[in-house]
């Protein structure tokens, strides 16, 4: 294990060794560590890189280090402010233990298709700064996510910041999730943002990634369903998913729960 | 690795391997087996210790991640053989039984008092108490601790 204290230390030793892992909040790594799945050559302690944690406002977007714990994120009058889809999903985020450790950064490197921070960045097709030797790019949330724990990330690259576009004023924003144990990751969730303009809303836990609900967008572009209509579009979004069948639940009773948590969401931003 | 942090108020120096977790380095070479290992995957919040405020899974941080910081365990909680408040609320409240995971509730309240971050109703004290699992008291004994904390 490596603690550097820069950025460009961290690129230097990513572009040095393809099997470094980086090690942020460790809620995730650790264990996996623990048990063994995961045995990585090098570790990269991010904890004491500088210029990773910050939280601002610019350009229009909300500015998130990845570094940032999602304690910081609790709370914080900017991510109320700007991304109150974000402050809906925090209280289903972990316990207080692993959310003092644990980063908004990490969570979305790695990818559980159940965590509630990559489906709410994914809902808001946020942007993903990503950094290495060889440069920045920018990659858009839809482009980012690629499967279960596999995002487009290359081995020599660091997720250094999360761009949010600014949420329209009037803005109402739900999210449901079900879990076994709350702060649980969630056996099906879903988040919902709705304005005057558009609605946006995606599904999780029921995939390798997170269900964008474009169909149902598209819908609501053209005038708010009625009721029979709205069931009808929540049916149609519920039958393109694919989830897994596993000791937690059944392929069939995910997509119960998903159908369960979207419409709830609906009910309450359309309320 | 080098590593200098201060626990339970004593300054502490040690060679540490690399991939040896805080919460071995408790038990194992400081031998603060007040501390408990559960499930080691972070999952059952029983190795909670309080790292510059903070509490965390001692289990999911390396030692030597802890470099220059404060951690305290279970062990700091009492002062001259009386127990801290936390303590005797959960005696009072026989807010225990087996008592493998009682360390880590014990930690776990204790940062959030000193933080000024106590729940303030029961469903709220159940949510913040989901970090931790208790298999024996079926947690109505711990709830009605922190609710007379609370008050």
């Amino acid at each position: 294990m490596v603690c550097p204290n820069a950025l460009n230390e961290v690129l230097d030793l990513l572009a040095l060794h393809a099997d470094a892992k980086v090690l942020a909040g460790g809620q995730s790594l650790v264990p996996m560590m623990n048990l063994r799945l995961v045995q990585p050559e090098l570790l990269i302690d991010l904890n004491r890189v500088r210029g990773l944690s910050d939280i601002s406002f610019a350009d229009g977007e909300l500015r998130i280090g990845a570094m940032v714990r999602q304690k910081a994120l609790f709370g914080h009058p900017l991510v109320e402010r700007h991304s109150p889809l974000i402050a809906a999903a925090m209280p289903h985020i972990g316990h207080v233990q692993t959310r003092n450790r644990g980063t908004i950064g990490g969570s979305i490197a790695h990818a559980d298709p159940a965590a509630e921070l990559p489906l709410v960045v994914a809902a808001l097709n946020g942007t993903l700064v990503v950094q290495s030797k060889r440069g920045v790019r920018k990659i858009s949330a839809d482009s980012f996510f690629v499967d279960g724990l596999t995002t487009t990330l290359e081995s020599d690259e660091l997720l250094t910041e999360i761009r949010l576009p600014s949420a329209p004023v009037g803005i109402s924003v739900a999210f449901r999730e079900f879990a076994r144990r709350h702060g649980d990751f969630a056996i099906a969730s879903a988040c919902v943002q709705l304005s005057d303009r558009e609605l946006v809303a995606a599904l999780g836990g029921v995939g390798g990634r997170p269900h964008i609900c474009r169909d149902l967008s598209e819908a609501f572009s053209r005038g708010c369903p009625g009721s029979d209509r709205l069931s009808t579009l929540i049916a149609h979004e519920v039958g393109l998913l694919q989830p897994q069948s596993d000791l937690q639940a059944s392929a069939e009773y995910r997509r119960h729960l998903a159908c369960l948590a979207l419409t709830k969401c609906l009910q309450q931003v359309m309320s | 690795m080098v590593l200098n942090c201060c626990v339970n108020g004593q300054a502490v120096w040690s060679d540490v391997e690399p991939r040896l977790l805080l919460s071995d380095f408790l038990r194992h070479t400081l031998r603060l087996t007040g501390t408990h290992v559960g499930c080691e995957m972070g999952a059952c919040g029983a190795c909670t210790v309080i790292v510059d405020g903070d509490a965390v899974r001692s289990c999911l941080i390396f030692a030597a991640q802890v470099d220059g910081a404060d951690i305290r365990t279970v062990e700091s909680l009492d002062s001259n053989g009386s127990m801290s408040l936390v303590q005797e609320l959960f005696h009072r409240h026989h807010a225990l039984q087996c008592g493998y995971c009682t360390s880590g509730f014990l930690m776990t309240i204790t940062a959030a008092l000193e933080r000024g971050a106590l729940p303030q109703s029961d469903e709220a004290t159940r949510e913040f108490l989901s970090g931790n699992i208790c298999r024996c008291t079926g947690y109505q004994s711990i709830v009605d601790a922190v609710l007379e904390l609370i008050r």
